[in-house]
Parts: C-alpha cells; structure tokens; sequence
C-alpha cells in the first residue's frame, strides 16, 4: 500500500510517500505506525510519539484502532493547523 | 391533498455552483468570491463573509516572517467538501464557498475564506462559524512559520487545545 507522510513527519522520514507491503499480522492503523517505527531511523523518529500523529485511510480520518485492510492510500500527519 | 406551498426553494433548484470548494495557491478576493455566489439569485436574505489572513505575530506576540502551507491534496477538497454537506444538514444554506490557500504568505495576506448564504442571517452566521471552527480541526493543512532573521526553514505550528474546544461545541449531543 501506499503510505503519504506530511508536515514534520515528512520531514522525519524523509520521503513524501513510499510503498510498503507489511506483513499480514499488522492489521490496523496503528500496527502499521508501529510496524514503520520499527524500522529505525526516521520512521522512528517520525512516530517516537503515536499519541500526537494522525491518520487517514483512503483520504478519509481514521482512529488507531481502524482496520488497514483493502485500503489503497494511508497517510500520517500531525494534528491540523490550517485555517 | 393540497398542493404544497412554495415558500423555500428545493436543493434541486438551486444553482448548479452554489456551494463550492476550491484549494489553490492564488490569493483570492472575497468580494468577487461573495458578488459570485449571490449572482442573480432573489432567494438570498443574507451572506456572511469570514477571511482568515496570515498575521505578523504568533499567539504569544513572537514577531512572523511568513507562513508555509502544506495541504494533502485530494483529501483537502474532499474534506472541505463533507465539512460544508454536514453544515447543509444543520442550516437550511442556500449557498456557500470554501477557499483554503497553500504555499508560502506573508502578514497581510489572505489564507482562507468561508461564504455563507442564507434566507435569514442566523443560519448564514452560525454555519460561518460552524465551517471555520470544524475547518481548523479537520481539513488537512499544516503551517509552518519562519521568523525575521533566521534561517529560512521555520518551525512547525502546534495545534492548539482552544481549536479543538472551538469545534467541540458543535459536537450533537
């Protein structure tokens, strides 16, 4: 699937997307964050803290708790600050 | 049965381009963007025109440089787009507009702009408020400031707990 970073974790990991395969015991969204921190380097930078970063699963919010499965595009972000 | 008095008009009636979303690089002028949206229409009893505009301090009177917005695109109309269907579900809205700007600004310029329209102004202000308020919190934009002086890369903004109270609000009971 494809994975979009924006903001500060953007810059942490350094790419603006990437595609990943995570195996299939990383089933929600917030497997998938830790799955990501575990790579070390900026993925663990990017996600040293899981409380402060967002996600939407196929341009739509998502809590941590939601299921990745059948999913195209995830995205992770801080909390908004437009407006 | 008698026929139904027409008093309202129907969502169908309504002009093709009355409530839009735009997300764009370009500065906009809220008063074409107003002049546009009540264009030939007689149904209008009030408009109610919010633009936020980028400000030369931060909350806590830090001189500001400039301002860097990032968006998701795609996800930034789309949200904008279930924002504005759930304030129509709340007000009876004859129109409105939504226009969030990205990329760099510079105090003095305009960042977003909500357009409401309505029969009555009650609903054309709260559903201002309503869009403004929900928009900080959800539409996926992210500023990033530079100060006078220093490196140009700039700081990422915080959000702030008075924005998520500002949205909460409107949370139904």
């Amino acid at each position: 699937m494809k994975v979009l970073y924006f903001a500060w974790l953007r810059e942490r990991v350094g790419v603006a997307e990437e595609q990943v395969e995570p195996p299939v015991e990383v089933r929600t969204v917030a497997d998938l964050a830790g799955w990501l921190r575990a790579r070390g380097g900026g993925h663990a930078h990017a996600f040293e803290n899981p409380a402060v970063v967002r996600a939407a699963l196929d341009r739509r919010h998502v809590k941590p708790d939601a299921l990745l499965h059948g999913a195209r595009e995830i995205a992770f972000f801080p909390p908004m600050t437009g407006g | 049965m008698p026929a139904p008095s027409v008093s309202t008009l129907d969502a169908a009636d309504l002009p093709l381009d009355a409530f839009q979303v735009r997300v764009q690089a370009e500065v906009f002028d809220a008063s074409t963007e107003t002049t546009g949206l009540v264009a030939g229409r007689t149904d209008v009893g009030a408009v109610v025109t919010f633009t936020g505009l980028c400000r030369a301090d931060d909350q806590n009177g830090t001189p500001l440089a400039a301002l860097t917005l990032e968006h998701y695109p795609g996800m930034a109309e789309e949200e904008m787009d279930r924002l504005l269907q759930e304030a129509r579900t709340r007000w009876p809205l004859s129109g409105a507009r939504l226009v969030h700007r990205y990329g760099r600004m510079v105090p003095g310029d305009p960042i977003v702009l909500v357009v409401t329209a309505s029969a009555h102004r009650g609903a054309a202000f709260a559903a201002a408020e309503f869009l403004m308020d929900w928009l900080k919190t959800n539409a996926p934009f992210w500023k990033k400031e530079e100060r006078p002086g220093t490196a140009a890369d700039g700081t990422w903004v915080e959000a702030k707990g008075t924005d998520d109270a500002a949205a909460d609000r409107w949370q139904k009971g």
